[in-house]
């Protein structure tokens, strides 16, 4: 039941010149004693348990020779570097043969591949930053009623790879230490859906009072300003009405979640620095977060960097990143291929796995979080040491709630990488009749993994 | 009892900070009071009319504070101590900054969280019960009750520093009975107080800088910024915060408007220990230090490179140019060959000298391979592979940092596995670079970064020093554009006589000054600055001062197409 002393103290005087002020304030229902109902298929209120869109990125590619797998459809043999997926293949769809146009544009190197795969168009020039990503777009549909539209985070330590945008100037900053996020996931301002008493606080009642002077603010600064910035002033103020929006949320009992159990705030970050060990416990730490926060409904959209395009993760003891592995590293003549350059593959390959099978581990209504999600992966290249971006390989991982078929190799015979894409905006039902620019444009689903 | 500020924003390496109390008592007398100028002798100019041509003008532009920005401003306003760990996203480096990435940059939603998580986890700092004898300068009737005097007597004052301009009557007025609404809602003055300076902190006139006209130039199209944004482009400039309580009353009472008022507003921030706050900032901006935040050595390979390695060779840069430039106010150019420095502990391993704990002066011997920043761990590390030495990164830093030219991107199909061809024998890096000028695809982009590049090469990826590679004698001879030279310092002193050396400085300078990217249409005005800075001795402070003191400085145009970045350095 409600158990609000602070609220009881406030008049009703009070909490209408708050309505008065333009707060929508909203008191949450009792807590219901079920937490799910009946077919475990969806919440007590009847709602089916949320879609959720996942992007997870590695950089450089891989070696076809040994990446891409000999047979198509199901039942595929998993060829070398791609060996760490096979606990999970059941879950994975790899798509392979599908290219990034860049058209007239330059093939900038570890960029125009990445930038197609997230935003459908090619860039220019390197200054050219990508437009909405496509975890923004699905934001748009699936994300606006969670507390996070989306979230990036990485696994190499910088901040600054993102694979996020809201616009061209508009980065989402990656997060990249897990206590950080552990604190903005579950530190102050989180409400425990399953806690059993649930008091609106009056402090972010007074908060949601004062926002709406700050949009006055907003449009009259509006007025002084040339349309460039005006548009700027324009996503501001949108970022302060999804402020208004959280603290609506905030004033609301959150629904119970059966699955929600956050997990303990890591003790400590990792040591700075990119060897392949650290990356993978920083990767596997910022995991676990991002499953329990998916879990929770903190948010329905979340983006993992495993690394950066420019891949600059270290094999200790040896020289050279992967990154300029890639490119000086001579192909093995036995092997046929750069076999330190794979080793920096397989084991982008093995965090893969282990992001896939997190998803898998976690229990939701009768099945899993995989079950109810869609995982996008994708890369910046096809073979790095030459920069192509044709045949560029991606995966997905997931059912989306039973819409999507998994365990599939697809070859895309040639066509846009950006169809991947635009079957997962299908699938979250982004009401878009195509996606990307130019060459990259589709309208095209893979119809073989729609379920 | 309050204490000037002056004694307390000193140089970061001289830790002075007095009981916390104390600190933030400061701070707010700082803020609200009027105060005189701080102690040090301004630069002397060697002219004081405004410099550049009369009709230079710079863009109006509206420029989102930086994460830096934000907490110098709110430093100033409530001391130090009342901070948090925020993570606002990175702006786009444009033109060689990323401040000027600032006048473009948008505010996600995610990033508006985060400012709202700031400001709300400030605020609350602020009228904390440890912090409100402090910070707020009245106490109320009572805890529980709203108390518009008390608030107004907290909120106006700020409010005016964090907008940098006095708010206007119904501005003030609504801020103020939003404080006394949540204080009602609350039944807590200070929560009302925090709310009410939260939603101070959110608004878009504490986190945009826009550029505002005031009375129209001669020429059509053209402005003068008003006075309190001129104040804004100043302090932002040379402090890297918002303008201090003197310098919005020399706004407010018209001084700003003369130039005599405006010059002496700007030697009084010249002289400032605040001035080298905004220096800091702009050399970590334009030496790409931003990148050091992430900097990793592989450990098995440079045992001795460390996480405490990176943060001393940033500060070690740092202190060197505060003391050259601004202390000893020496030729800038001089810093490429200077053998006086820092050193910490960490430091002194790689440099493999001695050094007692803490920092201390360092002066290297005459016959020592290290002189200038070029030889500085802050430059040949950072420029460099986890595991090995990079003379094609050094050489690409050094053109385009300090020389602002822009080295292509490599093409997309080049083969380089000769370079590390078992077979090939190849020990040394100048061997193996060889095969890119060989090759004329790599050719053309290779030759203006390999000549210098190669230079570094007695230095290894953690910048220590060494006689051989690989067993190999290393050959540091090169060319810098048509001057040729021995090995490193060679390599510096080429460097220090190279026109584009200062020309490159007073291009960055002026962009940090005005808060974008330079355009074509700035040329004029750059190389009238550059040869002033020349005539000058290459002294940063007489620049500083050229550029707050010229007219295309206070001057804005509006709806003047953006050609690209001009051309300086060149």
């Amino acid at each position: 039941m409600i158990r609000s002393p602070k609220l009881a103290r406030l008049s009703r005087r009070r909490v209408l010149r708050g309505m008065l002020d333009g707060a929508a304030v909203t008191v949450g229902l009792p807590l219901l004693d079920c937490l799910l109902s009946d077919s475990g298929q969806a919440l007590a209120s009847g709602a089916p348990l949320p879609p959720r869109f996942v992007t997870w990125f590695w950089g450089l590619g891989g070696n076809s020779s040994v990446f891409v797998p000999k047979t198509t459809g199901a039942g595929y043999e998993l060829p070398e570097e791609l060996q760490p997926l096979e606990r999970v293949r059941q879950h994975v769809n790899v798509y392979t043969n599908f290219n990034a146009f860049r058209d007239s544009a330059p093939n900038l190197c570890h960029y125009s591949g990445w930038i197609v795969c997230r935003s459908g168009s090619a860039p220019i020039a390197s200054e050219d930053k990508p437009g909405e990503t496509i975890d923004v777009t699905i934001a748009r549909t699936i994300g606006r009623t969670s507390r996070f539209p989306t979230v990036m985070v990485t696994a190499n330590g910088d901040m600054r790879t993102s694979f996020s945008y809201e616009n061209s100037n508009s980065i989402n900053a990656a997060e990249p230490s897990p206590l950080n996020l552990y604190t903005r996931l579950f530190g102050p301002g989180y409400q425990d859906p399953n806690a059993e008493t649930f008091t609106p606080s009056a402090l972010v009642m007074a908060r949601r009072s004062v926002l709406s002077g700050v949009l006055d603010e907003t449009r009259e600064l509006a007025k002084v300003v040339g349309a460039d910035d005006r548009a700027r002033l324009d996503q501001y103020f949108t970022g302060l009405r999804d402020l208004e929006r959280q603290f609506d949320q905030q004033l609301t009992k959150p629904e119970p979640i059966a699955a929600c159990h956050p997990v303990a705030a890591p003790g400590q970050d990792s040591r700075p620095g990119i060897d392949a060990d650290i990356v993978a416990q920083r990767h596997r730490q910022l995991t676990e977060l991002m499953v329990m926060a998916l879990a929770c409904d903190q948010t329905r959209v979340f983006s993992m960097a495993y690394s950066a395009a420019f891949a600059g993760t270290i094999k200790p003891g040896y020289e050279k990143p992967h990154h300029t592995t890639t490119h000086e590293e001579p192909i093995d003549k036995e092997a046929g291929y750069q076999t330190i350059a794979s080793w920096f593959t397989r084991r982008a390959m093995e965090e893969w796995a282990y992001f896939v099978e997190a998803f898998a581990k976690q229990r939701e209504g009768d099945g899993t979080l995989l079950d109810n999600t869609l995982i996008y992966a994708s890369t910046d290249s096809n073979w790095a040491r030459i920069h192509s971006i044709d045949g560029i390989p991606m995966f997905t991982a997931g059912r989306a709630g039973g819409r999507v078929r998994t365990g599939l190799h697809v070859d895309g015979g040639g066509t846009a990488a950006t169809r991947v894409g635009y079957t997962a905006m299908k699938v979250f039902g982004v009401d878009a009749a195509s996606w990307g620019t130019k060459s990259n444009n589709t309208s095209k689903e893979i119809a073989e993994v729609l379920a | 009892m309050r204490y000037p500020p002056a004694h307390r924003i000193g140089r970061r390496w001289l830790p002075e900070r007095g009981p916390r109390s104390r600190v933030a008592a400061v701070a707010l007398a700082f803020a609200l009071l009027p105060h005189s100028g701080a102690a040090g002798a301004p630069a002397a100019p060697t002219d004081s009319s405004p410099a550049g041509p009369v009709d230079a003008a710079s863009p109006a532009r509206m420029r989102l504070l930086s994460q830096e920005q934000y907490f110098n401003s709110l430093g100033y306003v409530f001391g130090p101590d009342i901070s948090v760990a925020a993570h606002f996203a990175p702006f786009q480096r444009t033109d060689g900054l990323l401040r000027n990435g600032g006048a473009s940059a948008g505010v996600t939603i995610a990033q508006m969280q985060e400012f709202q998580r700031t400001a709300g986890s400030l605020a609350e700092q602020v009228v904390s019960p440890a912090n409100r004898a402090y910070l707020v300068p009245c106490t109320p009737r009572s805890d529980k009750k709203a108390d518009r005097g008390c608030a107004q007597a907290f909120l106006l004052p700020v409010g005016r520093l964090l907008f940098r301009r006095p708010l206007d009557k119904a501005q003030a007025d609504a801020i103020v009975t939003r404080s006394v609404e949540a204080a009602d809602q609350l039944d807590d003055f200070y929560g009302g107080l925090a709310v009410a300076l939260e939603g101070l902190m959110l608004a878009p006139q504490a986190l945009f800088v826009v550029d505002r006209a005031g009375p129209q130039a001669a020429r059509p199209g053209y402005a003068r910024l008003d006075a309190y944004s001129l104040a804004s482009r100043l302090s932002f400039f040379l402090w890297n915060a918002g303008p201090d309580d003197e310098l919005l009353r020399a706004a407010g009472n018209g001084e700003l408007d003369s130039e005599a008022g405006l010059a002496k507003s700007v030697d009084r921030m010249l002289a400032s220990p605040r001035l080298e706050t905004g220096m800091r900032a702009f050399f970590d901006d334009m030496l790409r230090f931003d990148d050091l935040a992430v900097l990793a050595k592989d450990p098995g390979i440079y045992p001795t490179f460390g996480a405490e390695t990176v943060v001393d060779a940033r500060e070690q840069t740092l202190r060197t140019l505060v003391d050259h430039l601004l202390v000893k106010k020496r030729d800038y150019r001089d810093l490429f060959t200077t053998r006086e420095t820092f050193v910490s502990p960490p430091l002194a391993v790689i440099y493999d000298v001695a050094a007692p704990p803490g920092w201390s002066r360092y002066t290297s011997p005459d016959d020592d391979s290290r002189a200038g920043l070029l030889t500085q761990v802050s430059f040949l590390a950072a420029h460099a592979h986890p595991g090995r030495s990079s003379p094609t990164l050094r050489g690409k830093a050094l053109r385009e940092l300090l020389l602002c030219q822009t080295v292509p991107r490599p093409p997309p199909n080049v083969d380089f596995s000769l370079l590390e061809d078992a077979n090939s024998r190849l020990a040394t890096a100048r061997e193996r670079l060889d095969l890119h000028r060989t090759n004329p695809v790599c050719a053309g982009c290779h030759k203006i970064t390999d000549p210098i590049g190669l230079a570094f090469e007695h230095f290894d990826g953690a910048g220590q020093y060494r006689e051989k590679e690989r067993g190999a004698a290393i050959d540091a001879s090169g060319g810098l554009d048509g001057r040729q030279f021995e090995d490193l310092a060679g390599l510096s002193q080429a460097l220090r006589d190279h026109p584009q050396l200062g020309a490159c400085l007073v291009k960055r300078i002026y962009a940090w000054a005005t808060g974008g990217a330079t355009q074509a249409s700035d040329k004029p005005v750059l190389d009238s600055l550059g040869q002033g800075f020349a005539a000058d001795g290459y002294r940063l402070p007489v620049l500083l001062r050229s550029v707050a003191l010229s007219g295309a400085f206070a001057t804005v145009r509006e709806d003047v197409p953006s050609p690209g970045p001009a051309a300086g350095g060149r």
